[in-house]
C-alpha cells in the first residue's frame, strides 16, 4: 500500500527527490561510458536500481549527521551535496578531484558535508562510524552517524563488533543494510545462515526493521523515523533495506550468476519510473516538469563530464603529500 | 629531575597529556577498573573518570576502528593493546585504514591518535606472547613508530606522540617496566619523533639499538670497555621516522657498525639499516654491517631454549669483538 506523497514531504521535496534519484542514476550511467571509453580505470561499482535507498535515507538524516559507506558510494556523496564534477574528476584520476585524485571510485570523502568517505574494506567502516559517534558524543554534538554497508559485509568480525560496541557504549549509530541480495556473486542465502539479516541484531539487542528499499518513501520514513529514535535515546538502530543492483557487481562483472527473470522481476519495481508515475498521478508534477528536472541533470552530467575531461594530472610530486601532517 | 619506573614514567605522560588536553582520551581491555594488565593506566579512572577512561570488548580491531573515528571526529584517543601480539588482530584498521586515510582522503583529514602496545619476549610467555613486530609497522607509510629504552624517553615520546597529529605505534617493552631511571619534572619536557640519541659515545664501534636492545648494548659497551674497546651506542628511539642523520655520523667517525634488533633477522630492521648505511657511506666502512638479531623461529617456552632465541649481551660482545678485529 502506497501512502499518499503529500502526507508525508512538500511538493518541492518530493521532486527534490526525484531529482537526486534521476542525478544519481544519470552519474552512474555516464560512468559507465566513461570506463568504456577508458576514461575511468581500476573499479568501478555502480549504484544503479538502489538510488532510493541513498535519497531516501539521506532526506531522512540532519545534514550535520555523519554518513559512512563502502565502496559503492558515489549517490550518497552526491546526494549528500558532493559536487558532481569533482567526484567525476576522482573517476577520471585528476588533481581537481574530490580526494585530489589519490582516492578514486571507491574513496570519496568530504568533511565539509560530513560524508565520512567510502571504504574499500568490506566492513571497514563499521568501527570508524561507531568512533565517530563517540566523538560526537564526548564532545556534546547533536549528531548521529549513519552507516551503510551491504549485505556481504553482515559476516564480517568488525559487523559484530561495532554493533556490541555501540550498544555497549551506548551510541547514536544508525546502521543501514543496503540488501541486494549479491555479494559480488554470492547470493545471501550462500552465505548468511539466517538470511533475514535485519534479524542477527537481536544479539546485541538493537531494534531493527526491514524496509522496501526501491520505495524512497518507505525508505525516507523509515530513516527518519529511526534516526530520531537514536538521537533521542543515543542508541544504535538497524534498517534492512530490500534493494537491487541492475548492473554486475563492478564493471568486469557480466553477472551471469543472476537469471533474467529475476532480473525483470526488479526492473519492473525500479524507484525512478515508478515514483515519477507516483508524482503524475497524485499530480504533484507534470510531465513537462519531470522532463525538465531530467534535462537539468543531465547538464550537470555533462558539465562533469568535461570538468572532469578538462582538468589537469596530478604532479608527480603529490605522491609524498598528504601522507603526515 | 626523579627516579621513576618506565611504567611510573609512562602513566606519568598520560596523566600528564589528559590534564593539559580534555580531548585525549583512554581506552581498552582492562585499561580502567583494572587499571591495566601491565598497570600502566593506573589512578587514570580515578582521577578522570568512566567519559575518559574506557574499558573496552575483546575487540582489538574494532578498538584501533573506534580510534580512526574518534581521531577523524576530533579527539585524541591513546589506545592500548595489550600486547603487541594482539595487534595481528588489528591490521586491517592499522594498516588499511588509519595508516591510508590521510593520504586516500587526499589530505582532508587527520589522525591524532596513539596506539600502546606492551611487546617483546623473554618472559617465557612461548610463541605466541613473546613477539617482537616492529617491523611490520615500519614496513607501513602513514604512520610513527616508537619504541623507548629509558624511563626519561618513554615519558618524553609518549608526550610527543599524544601531541603529534599523525597516528603513532607507540610500544612498550614489557621487560622495561620496573626498569628505573631519572625523568625530568618539566610537564612540558618532550623527546621530539624522528630523534636518535647517542646513549654512551665512544670510537671504534657504533652499536645501533633500540628498547631492550639499547639496554644490552649499553651493558656491553661497559663491559668491552675493560677489554680496550670503545663503543658508541646509538638508541633509534624512533624507528619511524628513522633519524638516519645520527645513526650515519655515528659510523663515519667508526667505521664498524653493529645493529642489535630483538625481531626476527629476516626483513628485520637491522637488514634495513645496513642497507642504509650501505648505500650512504660504504666508503667509510671497515667492517660488514654486522647483524646480532632475534632467532627466526616461533618463541619457545623453555627459558633454556628462550635465551637462545634473543640477543644477549654476550651476543653483542662477540659481534663487537668480529667487527674490531676483523673475523667477520
Ligand atoms: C575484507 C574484504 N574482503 C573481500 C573483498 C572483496 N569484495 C569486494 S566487494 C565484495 C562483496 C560485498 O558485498 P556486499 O557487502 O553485499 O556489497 P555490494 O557489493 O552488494 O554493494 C567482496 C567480497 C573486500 N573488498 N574486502
Ligand atoms: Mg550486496
Amino acid at each position: 500500500m502506497q501512502t499518499r506523497l503529500r502526507m508525508v514531504l512538500p511538493d518541492q521535496e518530493l521532486l527534490k527527490l526525484y531529482e537526486q534519484m534521476f542525478l544519481s542514476r544519470e552519474f552512474e550511467e555516464r560512468c559507465a561510458e566513461q570506463y568504456a571509453k577508458g576514461h575511468i580505470t581500476g573499479f568501478l561499482h555502480l549504484y544503479s536500481g538502489q538510488e532510493a535507498v541513498a535519497v531516501g535515507a539521506t532526506a531522512g538524516l540532519h545534514r550535520d549527521d555523519y554518513i559512512l559507506s563502502a565502496y559503492r558510494e558515489h549517490a550518497q556523496a552526491i546526494v549528500r551535496g558532493a559536487d558532481p564534477r569533482r567526484v567525476m574528476a576522482e573517476l577520471f584520476g585528476k588533481a581537481t578531484g574530490i580526494c585530489k585524485g589519490k582516492g578514486g571510485s571507491m574513496h570519496l570523502f568530504d568533511p565539509s558535508l560530513n560524508f565520512m568517505g567510502g571504504y574499500a574494506i568490506v566492513g571497514g567502516q563499521f568501527p570508524i562510524s561507531v568512533g565517530l559517534a563517540f566523538s560526537a558524543k564526548y564532545r556534546g554534538e547533536d549528531r548521529i552517524s549513519a552507516c551503510f554497508f551491504g549485505d556481504g559485509a553482515v559476516n564480517q568480525g568488525t559487523f559484530h563488533e561495532s554493533l556490541n560496541w555501540a550498544q555497549l557504549w551506548q551510541l547514536p549509530v544508525l546502521f543501514i543494510c543496503e540488501n541486494n541480495f549479491y555479494g559480488i556473486g554470492t547470493e545471501v542465502h550462500r552465505s548468511s545462515a539466517l538470511a533475514s539479516i535485519h534479524k542477527r541484531t537481536c544479539g546485541y539487542d538493537i531494534p531493527s526493521e526491514k524496509v522496501d528499499g526501491m520505495d524512497v518513501i518507505a525508505v525516507y520514513k523509515a530513516v527518519k523515523y529511526a534516526a530520531e529514535k537514536v538521537r533521542e535515546s543515543g542508541r544504535p538502530y538497524f534498517i534492512e533495506a530490500t534493494t537491487y543492483r541492475f548492473r554486475g557487481h563492478s564493471m568486469a562483472d557480466p553477472a551471469k550468476y543472476r537469471s533474467v527473470a529475476e532480473h525483470e522481476v526488479w526492473k519492473a519495481r525500479d524507484p525512478l519510473p515508478n515514483f515519477a508515475k507516483q508524482l503524475l498521478e497524485e499530480g504533484i508534477a507534470t510531465q513537462a516538469q519531470l522532463e525538465s528536472i531530467e534535462a537539468r541533470c543531465r547538464q550537470t552530467v555533462d558539465e562533469a563530464v568535461t570538468f572532469a575531461e578538462e582538468s589537469p594530472w596530478p604532479e608527480d610530486s603529490s605522491v609524498y603529500e598528504d601522507i603526515y601532517v | 629531575m626523579a627516579e621513576m619506573t618506565y611504567r611510573d614514567a609512562l602513566n606519568l605522560a598520560l596523566k600528564e597529556e589528559m590534564r593539559r588536553d580534555p580531548s585525549v582520551f583512554v581506552l581498552g581491555e582492562d585499561v580502567a577498573l583494572y587499571e591495566g594488565s601491565f598497570k600502566v593506566t593506573r589512578g587514570l579512572l580515578a582521577e578522570f573518570g568512566e567519559e575518559r577512561v574506557k574499558d573496552t570488548p575483546i575487540s582489538e580491531n574494532t578498538i584501533i576502528g573506534v580510534s580512526v573515528g574518534a581521531a577523524m571526529g576530533g579527539l585524541r584517543p591513546v589506545a592500548e593493546l595489550m600486547t603487541v601480539n594482539f595487534a595481528l588482530l588489528a591490521m586491517d584498521q592499522i594498516v588499511n585504514h588509519m595508516g591510508k586515510i590521510r593520504s586516500m582522503f587526499g589530505g582532508q583529514t587527520f589522525l591524532p591518535m596513539t596506539i600502546r602496545m606492551p611487546g617483546g619476549g623473554g618472559s617465557q610467555l612461548a610463541a605466541q606472547h613473546s613477539q617482537s613486530l616492529e617491523t611490520y609497522f615500519m614496513h607501513c607509510p602513514g604512520m610513527h613508530v616508537l619504541y623507548p629504552a629509558t624511563p626519561a624517553d618513554a615519558k618524553g615520546l609518549l608526550k610527543s606522540a599524544i601531541r603529534d597529529n599523525n597516528p603513532v605505534i607507540f610500544l612498550e617493552h614489557e621487560l622495561l617496566y620496573n626498569s628505573k631511571g631519572e625523568v625530568p619534572d618539566d610537564p612540558e619536557f618532550l623527546v621530539p619523533i624522528g630523534r636518535a640519541e647517542v646513549k654512551r659515545p665512544g670510537d671504534q664501534v657504533t652499536i645501533i639499538a633500540y628498547a631492550r636492545m639499547t639496554i644490552l648494548a649499553l651493558q656491553a659497551a661497559d663491559e668491552l670497555a675493560g677489554e680496550g674497546i670503545s663503543c658508541e651506542v646509538v638508541d633509534l628511539r624512533s624507528l619511524a621516522p628513522l633519524d638516519m642523520e645520527t645513526f650515519l655520523s655515528s659510523v663515519r667517525a667508526t667505521g664498524r657498525v653493529v645493529v642489535v634488533e630483538e625481531c626476527w633477522r629476516t626483513c628485520g630492521l637491522g637488514g634495513e639499516i645496513a642497507s642504509r648505511i650501505y648505500d650512504a657511506c660504504f666508503d667509510v666502512l671497515q667492517a660488514p654491517v654486522k647483524r646480532v638479531s632475534g632467532l627466526d623461529v616461533p618463541m619457545p617456552y623453555s627459558r633454556k631454549i628462550e635465551k637462545i632465541c634473543i640477543p644477549q649481551v654476550e651476543d653483542i660482545k662477540g659481534a663487537v669483538r668480529d667487527v674490531v678485529s676483523g673475523r667477520y
